[in-house]
């Protein structure tokens, strides 16, 4: 069913009683060409792309719980392509090239917002810094200005610009950074791919991979033996868990992040806003929550739950910047299993079994790679080689010294 | 989360960094080791999901590094020793 204007006002007419599931509930056939382990956001998008770009229909997506229940429900939302490595950079945009075009192209409503994305500078070498990150963001083809405190102050005259220790000097703004709804993502993508014949199979959890002389020919489940000609894994925090039944061990921890909503305000953040002296990020929803967050714990877990010295180191980042907040209540909070890598940079590669594929390593940024990810693991799945702008992401690359240390941290994924 | 430190008693988690698994003990000796063995050490890790051994720095307190056995479901710290110890009794770089 196509979504439009139209249907809404014709079914509201007609007593809503047309409405369809946006995704059938099939039960897992016996082998598919392709199984994508895990319903987040890429998996899914890995689905869609590949049978929309390359035509492709018999694939499987095994989700061990229900589809968003994953890390792509539970972040912040926020989408950018400022980033400075040349590995990085070109994906990421290619990602906010695909974010623009997402919703005409699976019509489907996942409120892609470009309300922009404001990183506050806050002192001289800080400014050189992002200077040089923006003038990398230009070269790749993407968006970036530096603004002088007083052009900050036109749109948020309510920031601590004076605070003694981290006075505000300028911003990198990205006009066409965002936020998009998370949720929504999953359920587009997954309604996408299930009108072009993708199986979306929900509480089947892969427990095992069946090989035989050392190529992967399909997996162990929880609602049985599934075989397929190629198995994708894309389980972000679960990686490892997963990557060692097939008896891989990875360049990856996994850490958890937390996430804070305020109660509702009126309209008072005009996008997204990033204090560049600690960590905190902020941006406000349409309901009118405060969505904050800020460091990783930084000790491995599994637990989707963190501590509260974070809540309190994140909540004094957003005192400093804006000291406003304090009046505000917070509402709620959780946290999400993130796949740390060495370097802070993600993977979509082969390993070095045949016909099994790796997709993860996305830490706390993944959400907005989403499309991209999608859409490069497809090509790599298809094709059998790396899609041009995902060549650096390779499993290899610390055993090669080809890392992308955007931060400069070394192989301590808690610094990243 | 509380550490029980083995000379202080309990301490707040926050007053520690944690530099993560604990097999990061054992370095390969560099004279001899081969690339893979280096590699392996410096960028692989378990990261199981249930019992893990951590290496914990407590930098707000007597900067000892201790040997914390804690369980990645649930957050309980089931053991805690001083790395000294462990490192001798499992011979370093073994
Ligand atoms: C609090 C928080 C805030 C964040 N904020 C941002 C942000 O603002 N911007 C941004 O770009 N990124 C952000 N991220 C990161 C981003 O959410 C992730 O990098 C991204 O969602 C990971 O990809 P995914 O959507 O495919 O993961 P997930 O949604 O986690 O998908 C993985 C799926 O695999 C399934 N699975 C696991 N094991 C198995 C198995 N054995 N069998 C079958 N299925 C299995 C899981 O159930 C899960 O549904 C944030 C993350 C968190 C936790």
């Amino acid at each position: 069913m196509r979504y439009s204007a139209l249907k809404i006002l014709t079914q509201g007419l007609t007593g809503n009683k047309g409405w369809t599931p946006a995704w059938r509930e099939p039960d897992p056939k016996a082998d598919y060409d392709i199984i994508i382990i895990g319903g987040g956001g890429h998996g899914l998008a890995t689905a869609y792309y590949l049978a929309r770009e390359h035509g492709l229909r018999n694939i499987a997506v095994l989700e061990k719980g229900w589809i968003g229940s994953g890390n792509v429900g539970r972040n912040t939302t926020i989408i950018r392509s400022n980033y400075l490595l040349e590995g990085n950079q070109p994906f990421y945009e290619l990602s906010l090239k695909l974010w623009e075009g997402l919703e005409q192209d699976f019509n489907y409503n996942a409120m892609v917002s470009q309300r922009g994305i404001l990183n506050l500078i806050h002192s001289d070498a800080q400014r050189d810094a992002y200077v040089r990150r923006g003038n990398a963001m230009r070269l790749s083809g993407a968006d970036a200005v530096i603004l002088g405190p007083e052009e900050i102050r036109k749109t948020c005259p309510y920031l601590d610009f004076e605070n003694a220790r981290f006075p505000i000097q300028g911003a990198i703004w990205q006009p066409r950074g965002g936020t998009v709804r998370h949720d929504a993502v999953a359920w587009g993508y997954a309604r996408g791919a299930d009108e072009r014949g993708v199986d979306i199979i929900q509480n089947c959890e892969v427990t095992g991979f069946q090989m035989d002389g050392g190529t992967c020919v399909g997996v162990e489940t929880s609602r049985g033996p599934i075989r397929a000609k190629k198995v994708a894994m894309c389980v972000a925090g679960s990686s490892s868990r997963v990557a060692e039944q097939a008896g891989m061990r990875l360049p990856i921890e996994s850490h958890v992040l937390q996430a804070f909503v305020s109660e509702g305000l009126k309209p008072t953040l005009p996008g997204v806003i990033t204090f560049g002296a600690g960590h905190f990020y902020v941006s406000q929803s349409d309901k009118g929550g405060l969505v904050f967050g800020g460091d990783i714990d930084g000790y491995n877990t599994y637990a989707q739950r963190g501590n509260l010295p974070v809540v309190e180191d994140v909540c004094e980042g957003g005192m400093a910047i804006m000291p406003m907040i304090g009046r505000a209540r917070l509402l709620r909070m959780w946290g999400g299993v993130m796949d740390m890598s060495m370097d802070g940079s993600p993977f979509i590669d082969q390993t070095h079994i045949d016909g099994l594929y790796f997709n993860g390593g996305w830490c706390y940024g993944g959400f907005k790679a989403t499309p991209a990810s999608g859409f490069c693991y497809a090509h790599l799945l298809a094709t059998g080689n790396p899609h041009p702008v995902a060549t650096a992401y390779k499993l290899d690359r610390f055993r090669t010294g080809a890392m992308i240390d955007e931060k400069g941290a070394g192989n301590s994924p808690n610094l990243h | 989360m509380i550490i029980n430190h083995p000379l202080l008693g309990p301490r707040d988690a926050a007053e520690f960094t944690v530099l993560g698994d604990a097999s990061l003990l054992h370095r390969p000796d560099g004279m001899t080791a081969t690339m893979d063995d280096m590699h392996d050490y410096a960028y692989l890790r378990d990261n199981p999901a249930g019992l893990h051994r951590e290496l914990w720095y407590h930098e707000q307190g007597d900067r000892s590094w201790l040997v914390v056995t804690r369980n990645t479901l649930t957050h309980d710290v089931e053991n805690v020793e001083l790395a000294r110890d462990v490192a001798r009794t499992e011979g370093r770089s073994k």
